[in-house]
């Protein structure tokens, strides 16, 4: 398995009230998954998501990732985890401004200390078909073009598992659809993937789905 | 190599907001550029006002008679030393290698139809070497001239061209005051010191000069060189207790006279001169501040825009402390980048006022050298809050943030 999660629970107090965004998910992904986690808003999929991407922590439970329990680790050692073993996707793409796509790719090595940043961001923008746009800035790109510097830079690391939160909440339906066409073939490669989506018909692309409502997985868990 | 880059994006994201950049190192770039130019002046002002202390001999001191009056209010020089004052100072004072006796003033000097108005000082032989002259043509006096007191002049370079051109002014006679004086020699040029021109002038011996040019029976100055080695300070107490003693002046009463001391005057210039230093160091540590405030201010403006990125960094595994310096660096690049404008605004304004005024300007180096790491230094200490905010920041937030 490279998720177990037991029991996660995320509890967030606004003004007087608690809001339980999880509340005790058990959820199971096997290597080379590909995972849709969907959802109304407000169902806690985004704190989940973010517990997952080890961007937050659980208030209890115990998430072990690919062998390691990373539920109670110190902060710089999960920003080396979401470094090493995590790809984050967004629905903004959240390149960086006035940095080429080249450079946007060999982030995450340059802050990982890892050597031959150049050429490795250079193949990964390769395997999204990208070779001929490294020199771009991301305001010269389109929004899949974009998304597709996004993946690169997702997988430059070699992560555990790919992590896309709505990946095509702002593309048209066409470019969606090559995109999710690009998380297919990364996966048929042999990737985990988990993409958090409200549209079912991004969801459909993954061979797995869970439902969420209220904090707990009401549909697909623990089924591999 | 994460450092390059980290230098590399915050001098694109300075380039990127240009017009607010400069803005933002404005503060430094004036505080430093004025500090330097200052320096600049007020070490040029203090290598030239050396110079002249130098170039009026070594060893020097200078006995003038003091201001007569009364309660404080002076109503005129004294007349009260005189050529056998000299003559004790001379006798009795330990550690004088050569002393001259001095009257001078201003007076036509002619030559044929040409005329000009020239500082005259009547002296002994001893002066020129007091004063560090020597002669460039023809000969100095000789001690029987001075004795009998014969008319025979030497005249300074600028002297001699106003009066005579380019003709060689030895063995011509030049009328001072009406008088008729053989020029025996030309002084060599020493050059403008500013308040008074040493290459204008008419040297006669004291004798002519008391009875027959001003006549005087006082002299307006005492020049005394002392040995080399010799302490100043101790021969000019020794120097005015002679004098005391002959102008009957009872101690802790004032004295009728005043001694002007070589190396007081060096170290009188060189503490204007540090004092000044101190003055814009207090000036300089001000606009540092002033200019430091202005890019913390930009600082943190800076971090709120760049929240966003902020997330994004952390999300693909920046730690709080790579946040923390790449913010620190930024600010350093700005305040550095200020202090070596700055400094090049500095230099380059030193050399204007020196070329457009007749101040002097030395530029030192190790000042422009202070001032850029101390601006590098404001970078750090005012960079140290906005680049704590930023790592400070929330990643989840941070991604959401617009």
């Amino acid at each position: 398995m490279i998720i177990e999660a037991r029991g996660l629970t995320k509890i967030y107090h606004l003004g007087g009230t608690t809001v339980a965004a999880l509340d005790g998910i058990d959820l199971d992904v096997a290597e080379g998954e590909m995972l849709a986690i969907t959802g109304p808003s407000g169902s806690g999929k985004s704190t989940l998501m973010q517990i997952i991407g080890c961007l937050d922590r659980p208030d209890s439970g115990s998430y072990v990732l690919s062998g390691e329990d990373v539920s109670t680790l110190s902060e710089d050692r999960l920003a080396e985890i979401r470094n090493r073993r995590i790809g984050f996707v967004f629905q903004t793409f959240n390149l960086l401004p006035r940095l080429s796509a080249l450079e946007n790719v060999e982030l995450p090595l340059l802050y990982a200390g890892l050597p031959h940043a150049k050429g490795r961001a250079a193949e990964s923008l390769e395997a999204v078909g990208l070779a001929d746009r490294m020199r771009h800035e991301p305001n010269q790109l389109s929004g899949g073009q974009r998304q597709r510097v996004a993946v690169a830079r997702a997988l430059i690391t070699d992560p555990a598992i790919l992590l896309a939160d709505e990946p095509t909440g702002n593309l048209d339906s066409k470019t969606g659809d090559e995109i999710m066409a690009l998380f297919a073939s990364l996966n048929r490669q042999g990737r985990t993937i988990i993409v958090v989506t409200h549209e079912a018909d991004v969801a459909k692309h993954c061979r797995r789905q869970i439902h969420l409502r209220d904090g707990r997985i009401v549909d697909g868990a623990g089924a591999a | 190599m994460l450092f390059w880059v980290i230098v590399k994006v915050g001098i694109r994201s300075l380039l990127a907001n240009k017009l607010r950049s400069l803005l933002a190192m404005l503060g430094i770039i004036i505080g430093v550029g004025a500090v330097i130019s200052m320096l600049a002046i007020g070490a040029g002002a203090k290598q030239s006002v050396l110079a002249r202390i130098s170039a009026m001999g070594t060893n020097l001191l200078i006995i003038r008679p003091g201001q007569s009056g009364s309660h404080g209010v002076a109503s005129g020089t004294q007349q009260n030393l005189t050529l056998a004052d000299a003559e004790a100072v001379l006798a009795e004072a330990k550690g004088i290698r050569r002393l001259a006796p001095v009257v001078n003033g201003s007076a036509q000097v002619k030559y044929l139809n040409r005329n000009t108005r020239s500082n005259v000082t009547g002296t002994s032989i001893t002066w020129l070497g007091i004063r560090d002259f020597s002669i460039d043509k023809g000969r100095s006096f000789t001690e029987q001239e001075v004795e009998n007191g014969s008319r025979v002049a030497i005249i300074g370079p600028v002297t001699a061209e106003n009066l005579l051109g380019f003709n060689d002014p030895v063995g011509e006679v030049v009328k001072v005051k009406g008088m008729s004086f053989t020029v025996v020699g030309v002084l060599t040029a020493k050059g403008d010191q500013g308040w008074f021109n040493p290459d204008d002038q008419v040297i006669v011996p004291y004798t002519v000069a008391m009875k027959q040019l001003f006549g005087l029976d006082y002299l307006r100055e005492i020049d005394i060189q002392a040995q080399d080695g010799f302490d100043l300070t101790v021969l000019q107490d020794d120097v005015t207790s002679v004098l005391r003693k002959r102008h009957r002046i009872p101690e802790n009463s004032d004295l009728d006279f005043e001694i002007r001391n070589q190396a007081d005057m060096i170290r009188a210039t060189t503490d204007i001169t540090k004092t000044f230093t101190y003055l814009l160091g207090g000036i300089a540590s001000i606009s540092l501040l002033v200019g430091g405030i202005g890019i913390m201010n930009i600082m943190l403006v800076t971090v709120t825009e760049r929240t966003r990125e902020i997330g994004v960094r952390m999300a693909i595994g920046a730690k709080r402390s790579n946040i923390r310096t790449q913010f620190l660096i930024e600010s350093m690049i700005l305040s550095g980048l200020g202090g070596l404008l700055g400094s090049a605004a500095g230099v380059l304004g030193a050399r204007i006022i020196a070329a457009a005024s007749p101040f002097p300007a030395a530029v030192e180096w190790s000042g422009v050298l202070l001032a850029i790491s101390f601006s590098a230094m404001v970078g750090i200490f005012f960079g140290w809050y906005p680049a704590r905010r930023a790592a400070a920041l929330d990643p989840i937030e941070s991604l959401r943030y617009e």
